[in-house]
């Protein structure tokens, strides 16, 4: 093999790697990722049931309810909408009533939002960036959301959530 | 004063860096041996000012100072003293100057031990290390200042966030920065490289033992972390493609590529320019993987409310380092000789492939983590990359580097036979076609490509065995010669074999975990009995108990196994008062390399307790496998050819000094 042969053969070899990496990653894309929805966006949009997505918003106080064998069902809530959620399992320590929640799953046929992972991943003081942002757009945010139980005498940074320090 | 002196001692370290940042430099131009010198004095002195500043820090955690806001925000007097110490890099502020620490110890010990590195090329990596040490200084004094007073001191700290008042928090982020941070070294010694315009197989073999070092940290921080995870988050999982995590995978997978070059560049002078190109690619991961956690960016489990201007500030840091970086590789890297000739078939080319699926890997992860950023910024739709995307991509490349893996070591330098690796490697290709039908044979349900995946783990554990064994020559020789082989062998070859079968026990690991892995969530009451892979799991009852920061709820488990009683077990919840937040202690009870997990839920009004219940069959294989990797990475770092810090007498230079 001369050198430019095998030059040849190491850019081909690339290129066909690079080729495949691609496809894998356009095709995932396609498949595999996930929109992020408030119950409004939900009521506008008319997402089909069966897709799955990802439900952000507060958790409407007084709407927690406990059924059999770990059933839970409870209201998300934006400020404008409302939407039912279904969940079976354990939910996440920091999960509260008023408090910002992500819920993945999907919609079933009489509009309820069946989850399968309840996602309550910030500390109390903090809410769900996408959360925020999307209850910030809609002018539903208070600032009393961020500064709940905040009070801190020198005016310093806002608070760290899990593991957001450390790696 | 405490907090005064660390805070002073701090912009000392910022002065010390910026003469070193430059006095190296202009005394590299005018050949002055006097101000190239200046470097390692300042590097040594800038260890030892930072050095102090975060002693400083320390000691005011240590001592519950709470007139710092940053011992306020992250500290009681009440904790413990371990997670008063560990609550220093606990929080942003602290775990900067963390970083910064760890950046200047790296640049001591290459001033302390780079005795043997040609004077200026000692300079210049010196002047860059002190460039990004300039820059992280800035950054930590004009956003992040730890040591800010607050005006009227409260009495009592807020406490540092629950989940991180764990072990782990001593291990895993300072693991994780000396690997991070590690990678700056061989970023330096690049860019270094590129301004003299000068690089051979003695730069690789300097660059290569720094790099060891930076990528062993780097494995045991991300695989403790995962553990971490695992036993704290109280889900069970293990690794959750989360951006953060996906933040330091990626400059692993590069450092991986970049050993693995650097390899070929130290033992056959080819590769230079691909070799320089992956430092900078490496460190600039390393940065970006800094912003991704530090500015919050992302959401992720990890997310961060911190304010705009950091998350600006380190975005320029990024580009100014990454941007420049990058210009000056594409100005200077004509100017580097091309290197050796070789077969696509031999070590050579199967390490070029190796790079090229880690790098390509490496890609896909990050299109995955910085497609939603892409996405929101341009047309304001949210999403989430998740799992399955990464299942999908990443996956799919590793399947032919696994492959590859036991043939690399097989092949001959230069030119490589590829049907004598593969004749040798007959044997372990049979056993893991044998491990694949005992599997599909065995299995009940899972994955069709669990077997598969387990047959691959096979061959590449066996294809590392595979290779000591012919090299010793062991059933061919007498015993006792393979014996005294074995011994003489480099330990470079044991650390390859011992990284490579790492991979293999890993992926095992990974494959029973997610395959087989049972479950059993609902409610319990005492005296219910849970029944999970063949244990018999009977909740004694509910204990209340007082801890030094937290009130606790422990459930008792008594386990079983035909009849038999084994251990108790015994998960509890935590709620922390100051907080208000509580936390999930799982409780583990290991059998061999598996593992029963219960997590508590709430208790509901009838007095019962939601449960969760898991039986992770191999899962500590998952860790095992990278603490092998690194243990080989140790015992190559060991190899008598780079023994790192040995001090070199005079006569030792000539060797050294690159061909000229």
């Amino acid at each position: 093999m001369t050198r430019k042969q095998r030059r040849m053969t190491i850019i081909g070899g690339s290129l066909a790697v690079l080729a495949l990496a691609a496809a894998l990653v356009l095709n995932a894309l396609r498949d595999s990722i996930v929109f992020f929805s408030t119950p409004t966006m939900v009521a506008e949009k008319h997402i089909a049931p069966g897709k799955r997505f990802r439900l952000g918003g507060l958790v409407q106080p007084g709407s927690l309810q406990r059924g059999d064998n770990l059933a839970v069902t409870f209201e998300v809530a934006d400020g404008s909408a409302k939407l039912p959620v279904a969940y079976k399992g354990i939910l996440p320590d920091l999960f509260r009533e008023g408090q910002g929640v992500v819920a993945e799953g999907a919609l079933d046929a009489s509009g309820v939002f069946k989850a399968d992972t309840v996602l309550a991943k910030h500390d109390e003081t903090y809410m769900p960036k996408d959360v925020a942002d999307a209850l910030k757009k809609q002018g539903h945010w208070k600032d009393d959301y961020g500064a709940k139980g905040n009070a801190t005498p020198a005016a310093t940074t806002a608070q760290g959530n899990p593991q957001g320090a450390v790696r | 004063m405490i907090a005064e002196s660390g805070h002073y001692a701090l912009v000392l370290a910022l002065a010390l860096a910026l003469i070193q940042s430059f006095v190296p430099l202009i005394g590299a131009w005018l050949r002055d041996p006097a101000l190239m010198n200046v470097a390692r004095s300042t590097a040594l002195a800038q260890m030892l000012f930072v050095g102090a500043s975060f002693v400083a820090l320390v000691a005011l955690h240590v001592t519950s100072d709470f007139s710092v806001a940053n011992v306020y925000e992250n500290s009681h007097s009440m904790k413990p003293l371990i997670y008063k110490i560990t609550g220093v890099w606990g929080n942003h502020e602290g775990s900067m100057l963390l970083w910064v620490s760890i950046l200047a110890l790296f640049g001591g010990l290459v001033a302390a031990f780079g005795n043997n590195l040609p004077l200026s090329l000692r300079a210049h990596v010196l002047a860059v290390q002190a460039w990004v040490a300039s820059a992280f200084y800035l950054f930590i004094l004009i956003t992040s200042n730890p040591f800010l007073r607050i005006a009227n001191p409260p009495i009592e700290g807020r406490d540092l966030n629950p989940v991180l008042q764990d072990i782990g928090l001593a291990v895993h982020p300072p693991m994780l920065y000396l690997g991070y941070v590690g990678f700056s070294i061989s970023f330096s010694f690049a860019i270094a490289a590129l301004i003299e315009g000068r690089i051979d197989a003695a730069w690789a073999r300097w660059v290569r033992p720094w790099t060891l070092v930076a990528w062993i940290f780097l494995t045991l921080g991300i695989a403790m972390g995962s553990y971490w995870a695992y036993y704290e988050l109280g889900w069970g999982g293990w690794w959750f493609w989360d951006p953060v995590e996906n933040a330091s995978l990626m400059p692993w997978l590069a450092g991986t590529a970049l050993l693995h070059s650097a390899l070929v560049m130290e033992k056959r002078n080819a590769l230079k320019v691909w070799t320089i190109l992956l430092s900078i690619l490496t460190f600039s991961l390393s940065l970006l993987g800094t912003f991704l956690v530090r500015s919050g960016v992302l959401t992720s489990v990890h997310a961060f409310a911190s304010d705009p201007t950091r998350g600006v500030f380190i975005l320029l840091i990024l580009c100014v380092f990454i941007g420049g970086s990058l210009s000056l590789y594409a100005a200077r890297v004509s100017s580097l000789k091309q290197g050796g000739l070789f077969a696509p078939i031999s070590r050579e080319g199967a390490l070029v492939l190796n790079n090229l699926f880690l790098t390509t890997a490496c890609a896909t992860v990050l299109v995955g983590t910085l497609y939603p950023l892409g996405l929101e910024v341009l047309t304001g739709e949210k999403i989430s990359v998740g799992a399955p995307f990464f299942n999908l991509t990443f996956g799919p490349l590793f399947v032919p580097l696994l492959i590859a893996v036991p043939f690399g070591p097989m092949l001959a330098w230069k030119r490589g036979d590829l049907l004598g690796a593969a004749q040798r490697l007959l044997a372990a290709g049979i056993v893991a076609l044998l491990a694949l039908a005992l599997v599909w044979a065995w299995a009940h349900g899972g994955s069709a490509l669990a077997p598969p995946a387990i047959a691959l783990a096979v061959f590449v554990i066996l294809g590392s065995v595979t290779d000591l064994v012919e090299r010793v020559g062991l059933f061919r020789a007498p015993f006792g010669t393979a014996m005294r082989r074995a011994r003489g062998l480099p330990r470079s070859v044991w650390g390859t074999a011992f990284a490579h079968a790492g991979l293999g026990i890993a992926l095992i690991g990974i494959v029973c975990e997610t395959t087989w892995n049972s479950e059993y969530i609902g409610t319990m009451k005492p005296d219910d009995v849970a029944h999970v892979a063949g244990y018999e799991l009977k909740l004694d009852g509910l204990f209340q108990r007082q801890g030094p920061n937290f009130r606790e709820m422990i459930a008792r488990f008594e386990v079983g196994r035909d009849g038999e009683s084994l251990s108790v077990m015994t998960p509890s919840k935590r709620s922390f008062t100051t907080r208000g937040s509580s936390t999930t202690e799982a409780a583990l009870l290991t059998r061999g390399a598996s593992q029963l997990y219960i997590s508590l839920g709430d208790v509901t009004n009838e007095g019962a307790i939601a449960v969760r219940i898991y039986h992770k069959p191999l899962v500590l294989l998952i860790w095992w496998g990278p603490v092998l990797m690194a243990f080989g990475g140790l015992l190559s770092l060991s190899d008598r050819r780079l023994r790192v810090g040995a001090p070199k007498p005079a006569r030792a230079q000539p060797r050294l000094q690159p061909a000229e």
